[in-house]
C-alpha cells in the first residue's frame, strides 16, 4: 500500500491546474498498486489553495503555511516537503514537472533516500515509469529501486482529474523551513504580465518562430485574441528578444499538448517538437515547403505569415460573427 | 576562488539513434558533442575567473576516454585550468550516483562554486545540480540566465515559469546554467595546443570514498515513440479555415 503525497502548484493564491494533471497520475498509481493520496500545500497565506483541493478525494490536505515558504526556495521547500512526507509516512512524493517541481523535488529525494524519475508520461503495469529522453526521440521505462520514490509528472500527458466531492480535512503542518540557515535570499521576481490563458492550460496555442521578427506580437496577438488562445514561442524567437522566456516551448522550455497548435514561421527543430508534438491538431504556416515542421503538421499552409495570419484572423473573426 | 564545472558528452541531437541490444542505452557509433548546457556553464566559469583574479577552474567529466577528449577539447581548450575524469560506464549510472561522484570530487577539491548544465540533452533528467546541492547542504540557483559573483555571494537570475526570479546565494553554492546565460566562446588554436599540456587527473569511483555505488533508478527498456504522420497541405487560408472547422472541428 502506497501513500502518495502530491505537492500542489499555485500562483498568487490560486491553485494551478497542473496540480490536477498530477493528481490524475497519482490516482492511476493508487488504482494500480493500492494506497491513498494526500496533498501538500506549501507557501504563505495559501489557505485558499488548500480549501480548493478539499473536493478531490485526498485523505488530507496538509497546509504548511510559513512566511519563509512564501517563495519556492528549493532548500527550504524540500526540507518541509520531506519532513511532511516522513511525518505522514508517505512513500511517494509527486509534483508537476514545472520549474518549481524540477527545482524542489531532487532535494526532497535526497532527504528521503529516494530515487527520482523526472517528467513521467505514463505508468506501466509492472510499475515502471515511462519518460521521454533524448528530446522525446526515445521513451525510457525506468524502475525506481528504493522504497521511497519521487516523481515529477509531465502535466500534458495526463488529463486533469475531476473533483469527486467529499471534504478532505485540512491539516496544519508545523513547518520548519530553516531558511535563515540555508544561505539563500529571495531578491526579486520579474513576472510576465498577461491576461491570456496559461500555456499549460490553454486549449489553443498560437506559437511564433524567429521568422516573425519584431512583428512577433503584431502577428500572433490578433489571432490569439479571436481564439482565446495562449501565445507560445520558439527558443530562437526568445533568444532574439521578440518574446519573453516564459513563452518558450520545447525540450528546455514548456511542454504543451493543446487541442490546436499554430506553428507560425518556425522550422520545426527537434528541440521545439519535443515540446508540442503531442498537440491534437497542428497547423504549420511557413513560406519554405521543405521545413521539418510540415512533417508533423496535420494542416500545412505554404505562405508568408505576414499575409496569411492576418487573413486567417479575419476569416475566423468573420465566422464567429 | 575555485570553480568546478561539468563537461558531459551527449549524442548529437540530430543523430539517428540506435537502441543498444539490452535496451538500456543507445549504441555507440553516433556523433557526440559537448552537452550544450555544459558549454554555458564552462563559459560562465571562465567569465567569473576573468573577473576575479586568482580563480582556478576545474572541469569534471564522468565516462571513458571519449569523455576525456571532450573535457580537453570542450573545457581545457576554451581556457579551463585543469581536468578531472572519473571513470565510469555512462549507461549504468543514474543521476543520484553522478551527484554522489560529484560530491566526492567536491570533498577533494573544495570549490566555492560548482557550475553544471541544467540538464543533459540525452537523459533530460534535470536533477544532478539539485541532488548535489542537497548532498552538500549547499544553496542552489538553478536555470541561471545571469550570474554575478561579488565577495562571497552570487546574485543569480533564473528562468522560471512566469518570468525571471533573482536569488542571492552565499558561496559555496551550486549553480545550473540555462542556455541564455551566455554565448559560449570557441576554442582558439592556441587554446587547443595548450590544452594538451594542462593538468589532467584520472580517478576511479573507488578513489572517492562513496558509501556505495548503487543506483536508485534503472532504465529497464528504451523504445521509439510512434511518430506523427504528416497531414495535408492546404492551398490557401480559406481551405485551412474550412478544414479546421468541418474536418478537425477545432475552431
Ligand atoms: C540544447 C538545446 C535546447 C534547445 N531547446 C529549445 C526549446 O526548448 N525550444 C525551441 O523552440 N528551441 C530550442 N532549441 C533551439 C532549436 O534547435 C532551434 O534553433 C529553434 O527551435 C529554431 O527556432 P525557429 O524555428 O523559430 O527559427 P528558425 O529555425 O530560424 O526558423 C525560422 C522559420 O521561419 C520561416 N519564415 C521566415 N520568414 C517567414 C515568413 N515571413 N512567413 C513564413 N515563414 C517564415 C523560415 O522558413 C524558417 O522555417 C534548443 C537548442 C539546443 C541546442
Amino acid at each position: 500500500m502506497s501513500k502518495v503525497l502530491i505537492l500542489a502548484e499555485h500562483d498568487k493564491g490560486a491553485l494551478k491546474k497542473v496540480t490536477l494533471n498530477t493528481l490524475a497520475f497519482a490516482r492511476q498509481y493508487v488504482a494500480k498498486f493500492g494506497g491513498s493520496y494526500d496533498f501538500a500545500v506549501l507557501g504563505h497565506n495559501v489557505a485558499g489553495v488548500a480549501e480548493a483541493l478539499r473536493g478531490y478525494g485526498a485523505g488530507a490536505v496538509h497546509l504548511a503555511d510559513h512566511a519563509d515558504l512564501q517563495h519556492p526556495i528549493a532548500s527550504a521547500w524540500a526540507k518541509v516537503l520531506a519532513d511532511l512526507a516522513k511525518s505522514i509516512g508517505a512513500d511517494m512524493v509527486v509534483a508537476p514537472a514545472t520549474t518549481t517541481g524540477k527545482d524542489v523535488l531532487p532535494r526532497t529525494a535526497v532527504r528521503l533516500g529516494a530515487g527520482m524519475a523526472s517528467d513521467i508520461i505514463a505508468l506501466t503495469d509492472s510499475g515502471a515509469f515511462a519518460r521521454p529522453m533524448w528530446a522525446g526521440n526515445l521513451t525510457g521505462n525506468v524502475k525506481i529501486s528504493t522504497a521511497n520514490k519521487v516523481i515529477s509528472v509531465r502535466a500534458s500527458a495526463f488529463d486533469a482529474a475531476e473533483a469527486t466531492g467529499g471534504q478532505s480535512p485540512v491539516v496544519a503542518f508545523a513547518a520548519d523551513p530553516a531558511l535563515a540557515s540555508s544561505r539563500v535570499k529571495f531578491v526579486s521576481f520579474d513576472g510576465v504580465q498577461s491576461t491570456r490563458p496559461d500555456l499549460a492550460e490553454a486549449a489553443t496555442i498560437v506559437s511564433g518562430g524567429r521568422g516573425l521578427k519584431d512583428r512577433f506580437y503584431a502577428v500572433t496577438e490578433p489571432l490569439a485574441d479571436v481564439l482565446g488562445a495562449a501565445i507560445g514561442a520558439t527558443r530562437a524567437a526568445v533568444d532574439d528578444g521578440y518574446a519573453p522566456n516564459d513563452l518558450q516551448i520545447g525540450q528546455t522550455g514548456k511542454v504543451v499538448a493543446p487541442q490546436l497548435y499554430f506553428a507560425i514561421a518556425m522550422s520545426g527543430a527537434v528541440q521545439h517538437l519535443a515540446g508540442m508534438k503531442n498537440s491534437k491538431v497542428i497547423v504549420a504556416i511557413n513560406k519554405n515547403p521543405d521545413e521539418p515542421i510540415f512533417k508533423v503538421a496535420d494542416y500545412g499552409l505554404i505562405a508568408d505569415a505576414f499575409v496569411a495570419v492576418p487573413e486567417l484572423t479575419a476569416q475566423i473573426k468573420a465566422l464567429r460573427g | 576562488m575555485k570553480i568546478l564545472v561539468s563537461a558531459k558528452r551527449v549524442s548529437d541531437p540530430n543523430a539517428k539513434l540506435a537502441i543498444a541490444k539490452d535496451g538500456k542505452w543507445i549504441e555507440g557509433d553516433v556523433e557526440y558533442i559537448l552537452n550544450p548546457f555544459c558549454e554555458n556553464a564552462i563559459e560562465c566559469a571562465l567569465q567569473i575567473a576573468e573577473a576575479n583574479e586568482g580563480t582556478e577552474t576545474v572541469a569534471i567529466g564522468i565516462g571513458d576516454d571519449e569523455t576525456a577528449r571532450f573535457i580537453r577539447q570542450g573545457a581545457l581548450a576554451r581556457g579551463i585550468d585543469r581536468g578531472i575524469l572519473v571513470s565510469a560506464e555512462e549507461a549504468s549510472i543514474d543521476s543520484d550516483l553522478i551527484a554522489r561522484i560529484y560530491q566526492g570530487v567536491v570533498h577533494r577539491e573544495k570549490p566555492d562554486i560548482v557550475l553544471l548544465g541544467k540538464q543533459a540533452i540525452d537523459g533530460d533528467s534535470n536533477q544532478v545540480g539539485q541532488l548535489l546541492a542537497e548532498y552538500l547542504g549547499w544553496p542552489q540557483a538553478t536555470f541561471a540566465s545571469k550570474v554575478e559573483v561579488s565577495g562571497n555571494k552570487a546574485i543569480v537570475t533564473r528562468e522560471v515559469d512566469g518570468g525571471l526570479e533573482t536569488l542571492e546565494v552565499s558561496l559555496p553554492c551550486v549553480i545550473t546554467a540555462d542556455l541564455r546565460l551566455n554565448e559560449p566562446r570557441f576554442a582558439s588554436l592556441a587554446g587547443i595546443m595548450k590544452a594538451k599540456k594542462k593538468p589532467f587527473d584520472e580517478l576511479e569511483i573507488d578513489d572517492l570514498d562513496l558509501e556505495d555505488t548503487d543506483t536508485k533508478v534503472q532504465i529497464v527498456g528504451l523504445s521509439t515513440p510512434s511518430g506523427r504522420k504528416a497531414g495535408v497541405i492546404v492551398k490557401d487560408v480559406t481551405e485551412l479555415v474550412q478544414k479546421l472547422r468541418s474536418e478537425a472541428r477545432a475552431i
